[in-house]
């Protein structure tokens, strides 16, 4: 059922990476609870450029939930209270009349602020450059049953696939550690008779890029999967480790 | 080398010396024991031990893997600070699935530390320490006689008491974060684990505060049971 409600938003402004920041108070009023919380920011912004002031930039592209691109810390989680699901698909409903707000940016020392709500995340980019991906010989692609895959091994293989990159496993991490996304993105690949022939060398490769762009060790709280909009799971991480530590004991 | 500089091998170290600890604890809580069915039959495997060559290599393997374990704890945490960055989030929630535990185990195991200094100074300095040193050792029953009698009790209960609950919070987590770690872990045995990390962390618990217990009953208090 729609109906009206007026909050408060305690954004977290920054006008640069090297710029101190600071937490900003604002009033939403009337906002329809059938509005997207992105859509509300929309608003505001709006609202904002009216007065000459200077919006909000915050990151987002598909407003589904499948592009990766929108992050925010929203009440102390990120991508909003709302599980299973990313800040483009949090609803205005979600929250009280007269509540306030609290936005943040992501916080790692890997994903440094650009400006007011927007991260870097081009980590993550350079991550999967690193070896999240097959290579194949051009010319006719063989035929879709001539390898065979068992059901759970496909179905396991597709759930880790759903990871969109968010970066909010490390955003949720007390550690800042990366691993829940590495270990989807190794995992889609390690699970498939496709991704094997560069199985070990895909694990090495993207293990040490991680670590070298200063995420932090895993200590298995499990924050990571609790707040992942596509539900990655914890298992992940344990195929993760098997599949360095048997590489590593390979070499 | 790998258990040095990459990340999931410095877990890989945390772990296997964190599973030796965990069975260590277990054989050290079932060792105890035996001191509540029998002070002799007790007396006899500290003699046994004592300071013969095998319970010397034990005890410095033992040293090595807590050594380990806890330089290899303060570097992972000092990595993570790091990584996390100085700029804390200004409202944070723990989702639910999220042990208090597992985000807390430095601090668990300072509190293992503290508790296991007053315990090598009452037992270790007094039976081991001056067997080595060529001294007269004292016998376990009057180690224990010392730190559970009636001029040391009020100290030695609580400390034993807190040890072991840092303890049993510290292996609730541990245990089935070791097997993650190890990549031993998976959809059906996650929650298995996590069940048998519970059981065990409450088994050393109850033998340990049951032995501590008792013994202060016997030694302070003279109950004969
Ligand atoms: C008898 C005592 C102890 C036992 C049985 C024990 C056991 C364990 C186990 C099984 C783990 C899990 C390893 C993993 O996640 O892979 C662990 C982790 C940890 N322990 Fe201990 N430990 C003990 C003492 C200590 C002490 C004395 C300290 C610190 C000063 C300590 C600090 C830590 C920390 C910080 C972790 C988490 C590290 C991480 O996951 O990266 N522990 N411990
Ligand atoms: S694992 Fe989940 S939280 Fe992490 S990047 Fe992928 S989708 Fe986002
Ligand atoms: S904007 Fe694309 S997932 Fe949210």
């Amino acid at each position: 059922m729609e109906k009206n409600i007026s909050f408060k938003l305690k954004i977290w402004r920054q006008a640069g990476p090297k710029e101190e920041g600071r937490f900003e108070l604002y009033e939403l009023n009337d906002i329809p609870t059938d509005t997207s919380f992105l859509e509300a920011l929309d608003i505001l912004n709006e609202q904002l450029v009216e007065k000459g002031e200077e919006p909000i930039m915050f990151d987002h592209d598909c407003r589904e939930g499948i592009c990766g691109m929108c992050s925010l810390y929203i009440n102390g989680h990120p991508h909003g209270p709302a599980t299973g699901a990313t800040t483009c698909q949090l609803y205005v409903r979600r929250f009280h009349d007269g509540e306030t707000i609290t936005v943040e940016p992501w916080r790692s020392a890997a994903f440094p602020v650009i400006k007011d709500l927007m991260v870097n995340r081009n980590a993550f980019d350079q991550i999967q450059q690193a070896g999240g991906y097959v290579s194949f010989n051009t010319g006719g692609a063989q035929d879709a049953n001539a390898l065979p895959i068992s059901k759970v091994a496909a179905d396991e293989a597709m759930d880790s696939a759903t990871c969109i990159g968010c970066g909010a496993c490390v955003a949720a991490c007390k550690n800042g550690s990366a691993m829940l996304f590495v270990s989807a993105k190794v995992s889609q690949f390690a699970l498939l008779p496709q991704g094997k022939p560069e199985a070990k060398r895909r694990v090495k490769a993207m293990l040490a890029k991680m670590d070298e762009l200063g995420f932090g060790n895993c200590t298995n709280t499990g924050a990571c999967a609790a707040e992942c909009p596509k539900n990655i799971k914890l298992s992940n991480i344990a195929r993760l480790n098997r599949e360095y530590i048997c590489a590593k004991c390979a070499d | 080398m790998w258990l040095t500089n990459s990340s999931v091998g410095r877990k890989v170290v945390m772990s296997v010396t964190g599973l030796f600890l965990v069975l260590f604890v277990t054989f050290h809580a079932l060792m105890n024991a035996v001191a509540i069915f029998s002070l002799k039959a007790y007396e006899a495997i500290c003699e046994f031990l004592g300071a013969n060559w095998y319970a010397l290599v034990g005890t410095a393997v033992l040293a090595a893997g807590f050594a380990i374990h806890i330089i290899y704890a303060f570097w992972l945490t000092y990595q993570n600070r790091k990584a996390r960055g100085s700029d804390s989030y200004d409202v944070s929630a723990r989702p639910k699935t999220v042990s208090w535990a597992s985000q807390n185990m430095l601090v668990l195991g300072l509190i293992v530390v503290c508790f296991m200094i007053v315990h090598l100074i009452q037992f270790w300095a007094k039976m081991q320490l001056p067997e080595i040193m060529g001294e007269r050792p004292a016998g376990g029953e009057e180690a224990l006689g010392a730190a559970f009698g009636p001029e040391w009790w009020y100290y030695t209960l609580p400390i034993y008491l807190l040890g072991f609950c840092a303890l049993w919070f510290h292996i609730s987590h541990g245990f089935w974060s070791a097997f993650q770690s190890i990549g031993v872990n998976g959809n059906n045995w996650l929650p298995r684990l996590k069940k048998i990390a519970m059981g065990w962390a409450t088994l050393v618990f109850v033998l340990f505060a049951v032995e501590a217990i008792y013994f202060t009953l016997h030694f302070a208090f003279g109950t004969n049971f």
